[in-house]
Formats: C-alpha cells, sequence, structure tokens
C-alpha cells in the first residue's frame, strides 16, 4: 500500500479534502473487492451443495450459528482464531519486505517446546509469572532464531526462503519430536511422547470473564503494533521499499541484510509466541500435537488479508468461525469434514483471482487534475 | 495419534472394571429403550478409515437406529480443537454424554470439559482414568483385542502352507505385543509348527512403511498377513495384491481382500455404547470403566472371507466359544523368543501380569529392542 498523502505539501482545506477522498476511496477498494470475492466464493459454494443436493441455506445458518451465533460460539471462533492471529503474522510481515516464508509451523512448533523444556527445570522452584515470562520469552527467542536463520540464509546465501522455511519446518519438528521421545520424555506418559507437565499452577489462563486464552489478546496487540511498525515508522517505510524493489533499496543505502534479518526475525517471535501460547495456555507440555497446522493455515489467512496485520486480525477470526462451525455442519448436515476445507479453498481461490480486479473499477478511481493516480 | 492402549495395569487396579461391565452387558440385553439419549462422538480421523476410527463409526451407526441421536465429528485434532468440538456438542446440540476417542483427548481436554459440565458425561477409549484423580463423570472403557487376534491366529495357523505368518506391527508397546503374542498362541493351537515373524514400523501410521513390511514379510516366505496398525488398508491392500491371505484388524477390511481375507480382529463397540445409551435413558449411573472381550461381547471377528477354508472356520468358532467360556489363552510353560520363561502357569485372560507384556514369545521372529 502506498501512501497518498506522502506529496502533499500545502495543507490547504482543498488538498485535505482531496486527500481524505483518495484514502476514503483506497479504502474503500479495498474492503469492497475482498467482500465482492467472499460473496462470490459463498454463490459458487451454493451451487456445489445443490449439486449433492444440500441447503446452502442450511449451510449458512449453521456458519452463523456455529461460528459467531451464541456467547459459546463467538468464544469458540476467538479461541480458534487466537493461533491464526500469531501465525497469519509470521507469514505477514516477511511478505512486507518481499519474501514469502511459509514455515510458521516449524518456528512454532520449536516455540512451543523451547518454552515447555526451559519450564522444566523452574516448576516449583520459581513462581509462575515469571517462568511465564521466561517461556514466553524463550518461545519468541527461538521461532526468532528459527525463522530469522532462514531470513539470513536468504540474505547472505541466496538460498530461496520459500523452500528453506518448509524444510525448516520438517527440522523443527523432528528435533521436538527427538527430544520429546528421547531425553525430555516424561516417562509416566508412556503411550504419548510427551515433555513433562508444567502442572496448573503455571498455566497461563484464560481472558478473565471468557474461555479465551491470553493468545488472543496479545496477537491482537502485535498485530497492531505490527501495522504501525510497517506503516508508521522509517524502518517500515525501509522495509517496504525494500520489498517493492530490493535492488533499489540496496542503491539508496538502506541496510537490506539487516532489515530482512529483522523482519523475518519478528515473523518467528510471533509463530514462537503462538507455539508458547499452545503449550501454556492449552497442552501444558510440548508433545506432537503442537503440530496441527497452524502455521499452515496462517500462510492462508495472512494472503487472504493482503498481509495487512490489522485485516489479519478479521480474517482470522472468519477462519476462526468457519472451521468452529465445521463440527456443528458435520453434525447437522452429515457432511464430511473436508466440506469445510473445500469452502476454504474456494475462497482461497476466488479471493486470489479477485486480485486482478484492483484498479478496474471506475468507482475506486480518484481523478486528480484531470489525471488518474 | 489415535491409539489408545498402553499398560491396563490401572484399569484393571480400579475397583469393579470387569464387574462394572457385566453390570452395563446386563442391560443391553434389554430391548432398545435409549431412544431421546443424545451420544456425541469425536474422532481424530476419518469415519471411514478402514480401522480405529471406523470400528467406533460403525457402532455409532448402529446405536442411531435404535433411536439414540448420535452427533459425530471427524478429522478433530488432539488439540483444544477437541475440547471445543466437545462443548459445542454440549452446547449446541444438547449432548448428554461424550466419546473422545483418541488417546489425547483424555488429558487435559476432557478432564477439564469433565469438571466444567459436572452433568454431563465423559467416556474415553483408553484406560486412562484414575478414580483418586478424575471427576466421577468421566471414564474409561476399553476391550482386549488380544481374544480376537487370537482367533485370527487359530484360522491363519490352518490356512498357511508355508508355516510362516506375517505381522506388521506399529510399537513395540504391551497391547501390541499381546497382540502378537495371542496371535502366535492360536497359530500354534492348530499347527505346532507355525512361526510368526513381525516387523515394527515404529509408529502408528506409516503407509509407505507398512506396504514395504508388507512385501518384505510376502518375500520373506509368508503367507497370511495381519497387523496392528491404526488403519490396516494398506497392510491388507498390499498382501491381497501379491496374492497372500489376510486378517484384518480394528474394524473390518474384508471388502479390501475378496480374495485372500480371512477374518479380523475387531472390537465390537456397540455393546459398550448401547450400554451407556440405555443406562443414561434409565436415568441409572454410568460405569467408569468398562473393559472386555469375548465373554463380555466387546470384541468380534469379522465374518469369514473367501480366504477361510472350512475347518479354519470351524476352529475358529471354536476357539471363540472357549473365549466366551473363560478359557485361558496364556498356558505356562511359555518361553519368550530369547529363552526364558515368562508364562510359568495359566493366567487368566484378564490378569493383570499379562498387561506388562514386553517381551515376544518363542515362536515369534523379531525383536522388540
Amino acid at each position: 500500500m502506498t501512501e497518498a498523502s506522502g506529496f502533499v505539501e500545502v495543507a490547504s482545506a482543498e488538498t485535505f479534502r482531496r486527500d481524505m477522498s483518495i484514502r476514503l476511496r483506497r479504502s474503500a477498494e479495498y474492503i469492497c473487492i475482498p467482500l465482492l470475492a467472499l460473496t462470490m466464493s459463498a454463490l459458487l459454494f451454493s451451487v456445489f451443495l445443490l449439486a449433492i443436493g444440500k441447503s446452502p441455506v442450511e449451510f449458512f445458518q449453521l456458519v452463523a450459528r456455529g461460528g459467531f451465533g451464541t456467547a459459546f460460539s463467538i468464544q469458540n471462533t476467538l479461541q480458534r482464531a487466537a493461533p491464526l492471529i500469531l501465525t497469519g503474522l509470521a507469514v505477514a510481515i516477511p511478505a512486507r519486505i518481499g519474501l514469502i516464508m511459509i514455515g510458521g509451523e516449524g518456528a512454532l512448533v520449536l516455540g512451543g517446546f523451547a518454552s515447555a523444556a526451559i519450564a522444566i527445570p523452574m516448576i516449583d522452584h520459581v513462581p509462575p509469572i515469571p517462568t511465564l515470562l521466561v517461556m514466553a520469552i524463550a518461545g519468541a527467542a527461538t521461532g526468532a532464531l528459527w525463522v530469522g536463520l532462514a531470513g539470513a540464509l536468504r540474505h547472505y546465501r541466496g538460498v530461496n526462503e520459500t523452500i528453506s522455511t518448509l524444510l525448516l519446518t520438517y527440522i523443527g519438528i523432528a528435533i521436538m519430536n527427538f527430544f520429546v521421545e528421547g531425553s525430555l520424555r516424561d516417562l509416566t506418559n508412556p503411550n504419548k511422547p510427551s515433555t513433562k507437565p508444567i502442572g496448573d499452577a503455571y498455566m497461563i489462563g484464560k481472558i478473565p470473564g471468557t474461555d479465551v486464552h491470553w493468545g488472543l489478546a496479545i496477537g491482537i496487540v502485535l498485530a497492531i503494533a505490527l501495522q504501525i511498525l510497517m506503516t508508521r515508522t522509517t524502518f517500515g517505510f525501509a522495509a517496504r521499499v525494500t520489498g517493492g524493489n530490493a535492488r533499489a533499496a540496496l542503491a539508496q543505502g538502506l541496510p537490506v541484510g539487516r532489515l530482512i534479518v529483522i523482519c523475518t526475525s519478528i515473523a518467528g517471535v510471533c509463530a514462537g509466541l503462538a507455539g508458547f501460547f499452545e503449550v501454556a495456555a492449552i497442552q501444558g507440555r510440548a508433545n506432537a500435537s503442537l503440530a496441527a497446522g497452524y502455521g499452515f493455515t496462517g500462510i492462508l489467512v495472512s494472503f487472504l488479508a493482503r498481509h495487512n496485520p490489522i485485516a489479519i486480525i478479521f480474517v482470522a477470526i472468519l477462519f476462526g468461525g468457519i472451521v468452529a462451525s465445521g463440527g456443528l455442519i458435520q453434525r447437522r448436515m452429515d457432511l464430511p469434514d473436508a466440506t469445510v476445507l473445500l469452502l476454504q479453498g474456494l475462497t482461497f481461490v476466488v479471493l486470489l483471482v479477485s486480485e486482478t480486479l484492483y484498479g478496474r473499477f471506475e468507482i475506486f478511481k480518484v481523478k486528480t487534475n484531470g489525471e488518474r493516480t | 495419534m489415535s491409539i489408545h492402549m498402553l499398560s491396563r495395569r490401572k484399569f484393571i487396579r480400579n475397583t469393579g472394571a470387569l464387574a462394572a461391565s457385566a453390570g452395563l452387558m446386563a442391560s443391553t440385553s434389554e430391548v432398545a429403550m435409549a431412544a431421546g439419549v443424545t451420544l456425541g462422538i469425536v474422532y481424530v480421523g476419518p469415519r471411514d478409515d478402514f480401522g480405529w476410527n471406523q470400528a467406533h463409526a460403525v457402532a455409532a451407526k448402529a446405536l442411531q437406529s435404535s433411536g439414540v441421536k448420535i452427533i459425530e465429528e471427524e478429522n478433530v485434532p488432539e488439540t483444544d480443537a477437541c475440547a471445543k468440538s466437545m462443548e459445542s456438542m454440549v452446547n449446541l446440540d444438547g449432548a448428554q454424554i461424550v466419546l473422545g476417542t483418541s488417546f489425547g483427548y483424555f488429558s487435559p481436554f476432557m478432564v477439564d470439559l469433565a469438571k466444567k459440565y459436572p452433568k454431563v458425561e465423559f467416556r474415553h477409549a483408553a484406560p486412562l482414568w484414575d478414580a483418586s484423580k478424575h471427576p466421577m463423570n468421566l471414564g474409561s472403557y476399553f476391550g482386549y483385542l488380544n481374544q480376537a487376534h487370537y482367533v485370527d491366529g487359530v484360522a491363519a495357523g490352518l490356512s498357511t502352507k508355508s508355516n510362516k505368518l506375517g505381522f506388521v506391527a506399529a510399537k513395540p508397546i504391551s497391547s501390541v505385543l499381546s497382540n502378537i503374542n495371542s496371535f502366535l498362541l492360536g497359530a500354534r493351537k492348530t499347527n505346532p509348527n507355525a512361526i510368526v515373524q513381525v516387523i515394527f514400523t515404529g509408529d502408528w501410521s506409516l503407509p509407505v512403511r507398512e506396504a514395504e513390511a508388507v512385501n518384505a514379510l510376502v518375500d520373506a516366505g509368508c503367507d497370511v498377513i495381519t497387523c496392528h496398525v491404526d488403519g490396516p488398508k494398506v497392510v491388507i491392500e498390499t498382501a491381497e495384491k501379491r496374492g497372500v491371505k489376510t486378517c484384518g484388524h480394528n474394524a473390518s477390511q474384508a471388502p479390501l481382500a475378496p480374495k485372500g481375507f480371512i477374518t479380523g480382529a475387531e472390537y465390537k463397540w456397540i455393546t459398550i455404547y448401547k450400554g451407556y445409551a440405555d443406562k443414561l435413558a434409565k436415568g441409572e449411573k454410568l460405569p467408569n470403566m468398562v473393559a472386555g472381550g469375548y465373554d463380555t461381547d466387546m470384541v468380534q471377528n469379522t465374518p469369514y472371507g473367501a480366504g477361510a477354508s472350512d475347518a479354519a472356520r470351524k476352529a475358529a468358532d471354536a476357539a471363540i466359544a472357549d473365549l466366551k467360556a473363560k478359557k485361558p489363552i496364556y498356558v505356562g510353560p511359555l518361553k519368550d523368543n530369547k529363552g526364558k520363561i515368562v508364562i510359568d502357569k495359566a493366567y487368566d485372560n484378564y490378569d493383570p501380569y499379562l498387561d506388562q507384556m514386553d517381551y515376544l514369545l518363542e515362536g515369534v521372529v523379531g525383536s522388540i529392542t
């Protein structure tokens, strides 16, 4: 997103009005086209449902009820959205600097594992709050190291970041399994290899008055902070310039290598924190259940949100709602679990196609002195 | 990972596990009166996996026909997603009982849910419930599938020409070892020269390895193949392609092997599920621990396929009758395959000693280390 206001020099009322108009029209475009795409995918999906003899009306009623219809449904949705915000951010920030990194899953697993592992010697010796703090730092740092490594490989050795992050994910999961099935295994749990549980007293707990864990709040705060970082600071500006054209950025004397490593590390922090919350708020231990696919769903979330941190919050909640209602759909309409995946896939494809619509609608075009911007 | 078993020690230690299941049984023989009960069930994999999940789904389906409202969810991972699915069944569908069928659902998810919803019953398909630690509206149920593997063995012993039987196993834990050893003892009953060759793949679901293992066993001369993995589909199909006979595991794989299928070891979850539904309909307290085998109708064998000869069918029927009469499978003295006596006398089929099995009997070719 380029800032249309960048060239406004005289703060006259006239330019201000024009400036606002440009902003409004652009925002309207960014909201209307995805909405149009969502509607289109809903229509296409309805055709599919009709073809197999199911009622689209019932389907979308169930999505609304199961995802957002009751207080329980909303909490269910938000809880499922919580890790997706963080893993979505883990894709979005590198994307802003021009890197497609899909290794959030590995950073999540290792971050979760690191926080569970570092907690083991602290349990019963250190009070819960400092322990949780150390766990969070360990998770974030591990994630930062893991994704930052891919960023550094990209910049200094020219290794394709998409491939390296994907492969590093498998290595990350294997590293966790190695320890969880080996030296850190809790022998009282013989059938499912896990680390020792951190215990109820050390769990981070829920946001008061809800059933949703703190990962949601941290995710939203991080998303807002990162949006400010990427759009309102010189760092963010430099990162976006690099994303636009790395060579030009280098020619301008921007520290491209440092920017890449920092951005990828930030992504790692987000994914690592997602892992920390899986351990500290949900599982209470590290085991194979950490690799539940949140890292991969985050890729989808970030792309749908066009790598905009604020939009990620809403897309994650939409996804959470679809997944949360998936159960109800299975139960009430006797449709297989894959139905919801189909809807997700269809939405993704339609949204990608809708990318081509930007700039094609007269109504969103801004005329300034007879010229189009 | 959808399994399950591990040591059944705790299981048996809990007072009256078997007594409770006998009580449950008594109620199942009565007329269907479970109408109006809503039962939720959550699976870790697809309902049609020809394995663990299908065995449960088949039972749920059967229960539906007796008037119980069944609400199911498949492919639910062992994360808070399973807790939310179950909670949604309680909140949005009014489930009175929720069954979790995957090992990792139990702690912390089902334990926490049981505390949060004290009026809803939660039951989990692995012997993990512990009266001293867990709420009373939570419980465990399990079947002694090794008895059905014993019957498989009896039929397999009469179906082999090479006297070599192949067993593809996931992990060398006690429940798997017990199935292998029981299969051997069954085969030895009808064919004293039979040996069982075992290959461990290392995990519950590794289709490529499982196919390789079957090929290796057939190449080594095995002409009957069975397995203990999550989804036996690949094992049975590969063996059928190689033209050897097969015995199934977990659910019915008969459709996968129209030529070579003999019979298979299956759970009979319907007995347990119907027991729960009937008791709920009558407003009675559900048992916290249910476990059993052939004598309590909790395991069964798949109807004989084309691979089963008349002699094999007869011998297998006789073996089933013996198990129903509680005749022991493990009768000493028996040595492990390193020469040490591990079974010194006749053990009851539910003896806790057998649950600690960490050896392969003499006659099994393979190593657990």
